[in-house]
């Protein structure tokens, strides 16, 4: 341990340098939500909060009602946007361990030809292929339905390369362990892979939860009802373009309570990274 | 672990068949009515504005029922409603912006002209009730009304009458020629009243659309496009020349400030930081919330010895309704569309929406009706933008722009416009490269458009 | 690139692959072929009227000087990017593994970008950078910088490549983090109790250990560079001033979505992506010697 102690200020410094950088733009939301559109846009907006906090945020939580009779309430926004955000995390995680997993650990024809396969989605970006998406949505019925709005999503690439990578890595010894005591590949995955593959897990649901939860294009074009708006469509509306004013206290208002679910799941997926809790201590 | 593993992949699993199978989200559409779908790329809380215009047509009738969604900005609600054109779902009704005009006229087969709508509905309808202007911009070179106006703007010039006071100048009093302009700005840069003398805000539509069609001078042969696709573009003419090496002149004695593409300039009014703007008539609610200093609104600068008389009207921005085709289309849910049309045209919608948004009314009875309430006794200078829009018969060169892949050519001009304040070339080298680049940009047009 | 010792099962593993080949095959791959044929194709957006032409629009796009310009500029960019991201999100996460009063705090307030909305990122970038109204653009100016990224190319350059990099540490800080974690406590105590004192044992020990998770973020980095960039550009500068920031990912956004050009989009797209393809082929081949799983 001693070695450890003789260098405690670096990392506070980096860490510290780090966190003023990185986390900057978020605390200039945090201030912009405390004060009135004018000091924002004349450039006013000092390092302090302003006075504002609480009717900018009481206004944020409460659009959709009130004589603006057609926008859906940021609660019902979130609602949608955490069932959204959920049932993406989960199904890509699922649907990419397993085949991670098939890919790892098995030998058969086509394996990497496979992957590839998988993998090559990563690299023509949505917006290209925006027109024949739609299309082939709107020919199987699934317009305007949470089905076309998930399960086009919900094949990850990213995942199951890093459920590969990882896979890879795991020790031989496991596997020869699990096959000398009669035990199939699924029991293996069950009881040795996936513990071992927490710390793993728990990263990527805080990414894939994150990034459900900021959809905003795929949703915009899919659905044509209000009642199936996400958070980050409604806080682009906000965004003026040209003619409209903008409201920009309230967006980063609406922008933070927004952000509220996703660094709850932040916080709570911590612990999973905890090293004491990695079983594959020896 | 085990069995938690395994419930936690069932219960996934369960919840995955359940969405996919289960039944979509449509909305509980009211019974019997026939349904319109209307796509508009107004954020808020201008957006919120037209969708209860659309819930005021809904409660007024008990056929139709208008569903208006955002659809994203203006580019993305285009996308959109072109994938569900191709999918054979395409909105009844879609909001495009003024410089997508050439593109939808262009979708025969795709779009459905309004004179045509209203001719088989039925519906009784007079398209003389716009004004001039916002008429022949939407209208085919033979006068008959293709898109359906609505929100629209026009630039105008903004001072700051503060700073006008402490720069010893008149504050009442707007400058109206290009040399006034330039006058007042050195004043307020040599009394410091502000860090900046003079920005712009959509630097193409201002310092070019308008300008041209306000000095009486064309933008492109074939009259602005109307008459033809094999257009050329005219913004290298010595006028126009003469225009951008006087702002690049401005620029480097310190009294004009680039603002950046598109509404990017908007910014630089309100906060004080510029003392003129020429911008959107529409930047009067966002001015009358932020800025802290008495300001006015004036008429749109000329050149003082090229102009003799009355300038000519400026053009619009903004954006229009457009009917789209479809194969499930039937006879009845055109007939809302054009009663939904009928309805939005009412002078009291027109000018209620006018007067909450700022966007200008385009019909001679809203405009009466606004100046009858007083609106523009009690709010003065709101009255400019309609004067300047009417303020002249359009000519061949200030009825709007029809030319294909505009907001392509709105980035050359932009592009080489940035270029030239950088120092990086002449006023001449960057109009003659805007021309070269703009005319390759309306060939490609020409050939997408006539299958060559 | 495969494990020595597997399972024997023939079926299974085209079981287990069938969801996802499932989705990926009706979700991408066939739109992604129609696409790719709007390649071939000159057509008006609505579709109405539409021609073969071979490999004109892949011949009118490569012959064009932007594009090239394009290309270097990309390279540039990409590259500034990936650097500045994975090293930042390396040197984070490394001084957050160690155990320090506070760490859960930094931990928390470091991956928290990651959740901001990318539009209200680029839109408070935008705020805080402006040259009149933002508040380190005016302090720039006031200090004598002049910062304007409105009309200097190469500040706006600066300012994107840091907007995008930004958006990219806490991803790669989040990575890293778990495959730090991962690391057993019994190797660093062992080979620190061999001696090996700081920056040793980073490269000898833990560089390596890390280093599947340094290849899956050097291939995620690159695809978010060459891809995902877009929207940081589109809010910020709007690939200019005079085209500075116009990467070759904005390009084909603009000429298919704003400027609905699908065929040449279509043709770019074909050429990014075999660009990525080659990229990531030659990552992977070099991983088989270097990576330690």
């Amino acid at each position: 341990m001693g070695a450890l102690r003789r260098v405690h200020w670096g990392p506070h410094l980096v860490l510290m340098l780090g966190v003023l950088v990185f986390v900057f733009p978020v605390y200039m939301a945090l201030i912009g939500s405390t004060h009135d559109v004018g000091t924002i846009a004349r450039g006013d907006m000092p390092l302090r909060p302003g006075p504002h906090a609480v009717e900018n945020y009481r206004q944020a939580w409460a659009s959709g009602r009130g004589e603006r009779v057609n926008a859906a309430p940021v609660s019902r926004m979130m609602t949608n946007t955490l069932i959204m955000a959920l049932v993406i995390a989960t199904g890509k995680i699922t649907i990419s361990i397993i085949s991670a997993f098939a890919v790892a650990f098995f030998r058969f024809p086509l394996r990497m030809f496979f992957f590839w396969m998988i993998f090559v989605t990563l690299m023509l970006p949505v917006e290209v292929r925006i027109i024949p998406t739609y299309a082939v949505v709107s020919d199987l019925g699934m317009i305007n339905t949470y089905a076309g709005l998930i399960i086009p999503l919900i094949a990850s690439a990213t995942a199951t390369l890093i459920f590969r990578q990882f896979f890879l890595t795991v020790p031989d010894e496991l596997v020869e362990a699990a096959k000398i005591d009669g035990a199939g590949p699924m029991r293996f995955f069950w009881s040795i892979l996936l513990p071992i593959s927490r710390t793993t897990i728990a990263a990527l649901f805080v990414i894939l939860f994150i990034y459900g939860w900021n959809q905003y294009l795929w949703p915009l074009l899919i659905t044509t009802s209000r009642s199936m708006e996400t958070i980050v469509i409604g806080i682009t509306k906000m965004i003026g373009t040209g003619d409209a004013q903008t409201d920009w206290q309230i967006i980063m208002a609406t922008a933070l309570l927004a952000m509220l679910p996703p660094v709850l799941v932040i916080v709570t997926m911590q612990r999973w990274f905890v090293k004491g809790l990695v079983e594959t201590e020896k | 672990m085990r069995h938690r593993g395994t419930a936690v992949l069932l219960a996934v699993l369960l919840a995955f068949v359940t969405l996919a199978a289960g039944p979509g989200l449509v909305p509980s559409r009211a019974q019997g009515r026939a349904q319109i779908e209307f796509w508009h790329g107004l954020t808020r809380p201008l957006g919120d504005l037209l969708e209860k215009i659309a819930a005021d047509f809904n409660a007024s009738q008990g056929t139709y029922q208008v569903n208006a969604t955002f659809k994203g900005t203006y580019p993305q609600t285009m996308v959109a409603a072109i994938a569900a054109f191709r999918s054979g779902n395409a909105p009844h009704i879609v909001q495009m912006f003024e410089v997508g005009t050439a593109t939808m006229m262009s979708a025969k087969g795709a779009v459905k002209p309004v004179y045509q709508l209203f001719k088989e509905a039925g519906v009784p309808f007079d398209a003389s009730i716009y004004l001039p202007g916002v008429r022949s911009y939407y209208s085919s070179a033979d006068g008959k009304l293709v898109g359906m106006p609505f929100n629209s703007s026009t630039p105008v010039l903004w001072w700051n009458k503060d700073a006008f006071r402490k720069a010893g100048l008149d504050p009442n009093k707007a400058p109206a020629t290009w040399e006034e302009v330039r006058a007042a700005a050195q004043r307020i840069r040599a009394a410091n009243a502000a860090p900046c003398g003079l920005t712009t805000a959509w630097p193409t539509w201002t310092q070019f659309e308008t300008f041209s069609s306000m000095h009486d001078v064309p933008f492109a042969t074939k009259a602005n496009g109307f008459e033809g696709l094999d257009t050329e573009l005219m913004i290298n003419s010595p006028l126009h020349v003469r225009h951008l090496q006087f702002l690049m002149d401005m620029q480097k004695e310190g009294t004009f400030k680039y603002g950046g593409r598109d509404s990017a300039g908007d910014a630089l009014f309100p906060s004080g930081e510029c003392a003129i703007i020429t911008a959107s008539s529409a930047l009067r609610a966002r001015v009358l919330r932020e800025a802290k200093f008495e300001f006015g609104m004036g008429y749109f600068p000329v050149y003082g010895d090229v102009v003799k008389g009355t300038p000519k009207n400026s053009v619009i921005g903004g954006a229009a309704f457009w009917v789209m085709t479809s194969p499930r289309r039937t006879a009845q849910e055109y007939k809302g569309v054009a009663e939904f049309f009928r309805y939005i045209s009412t002078p009291e919608v027109m000018a209620k929406w006018h007067i909450d948004t700022g966007y200008v009314p385009i019909t001679h009875t809203a405009v009466t009706l606004a100046q009858a309430s007083g609106y523009y006794t009690q709010n003065p200078g709101t009255d400019i933008p309609i004067k300047q829009l009417t303020r002249s018969r359009p000519t061949k060169n200030s009825s709007g722009l029809r030319l294909g892949n505009m907001p392509e050519i709105r980035v050359v001009i932009q592009e080489e416009m940035e270029r030239a304040f950088q120092g990086q070339q002449t006023a001449k080298q960057a109009l003659d490269s805007t021309v070269r680049r703009g005319n390759e940009v309306l060939r490609r047009f020409q050939r997408e458009n006539t299958g060559q | 690139m495969q494990r020595r010792v597997v399972f024997d099962n023939r079926v299974l593993p085209y079981l287990l692959l069938a969801p996802q080949l499932a989705v990926t095959l009706v979700f991408f791959f066939w739109p992604a072929g129609q696409a790719v044929y709007q390649s071939v194709m000159r057509q008006d957006p609505f579709g109405l009227s539409a021609r073969f032409v071979w490999f004109e629009n892949f011949a009118e796009v490569l012959r064009d000087p932007f594009y090239l310009s394009s290309v270097r500029l990309t390279v540039v960019f990409s590259a500034a990017v990936i650097f500045f991201a994975m090293s930042s999100g390396l040197g984070l996460a490394l001084m957050a593994d160690r155990q320090i009063r506070g760490g859960a705090l930094y931990k928390t307030l470091l991956m928290w970008p990651y959740a901001v909305a990318p539009a209200v990122a680029a839109a408070l970038w935008f705020f805080i950078f402006h040259p009149a109204i933002g508040i380190v653009g005016r302090g720039l100016n006031n200090a004598g910088v002049r910062w304007d990224f409105v009309l200097n190319g190469s500040q706006a350059m600066l300012l994107v490549i840091l907007a995008s990099a930004w958006k990219q540490v806490s991803y790669n800080f989040i990575f890293f983090l778990a495959g730090l974690q991962s690391i057993p406590r019994s190797v660093l105590e062992a080979s620190a109790v061999d001696g090996a004192a700081g920056g040793h044992q980073f490269w000898r020990i833990i560089f390596p250990l890390l280093s599947p998770t340094t290849f899956f973020l050097l291939v995620v980095n690159v695809i978010y560079a060459f891809f995902e960039t877009f929207g940081v550009i589109h809010s910020l500068t709007g690939g200019g001033p005079g085209k500075a920031t116009e990467t070759l990912i904005f390009k084909v956004y603009s000429d298919g979505v704003l400027n609905l050009h699908l065929g040449s989009s279509a043709a770019q797209s074909v050429v990014l992506l075999l660009v990525v393809i080659l990229l990531t082929a030659v990552q992977f081949r070099y991983a088989e010697q270097r990576v330690h799983y």
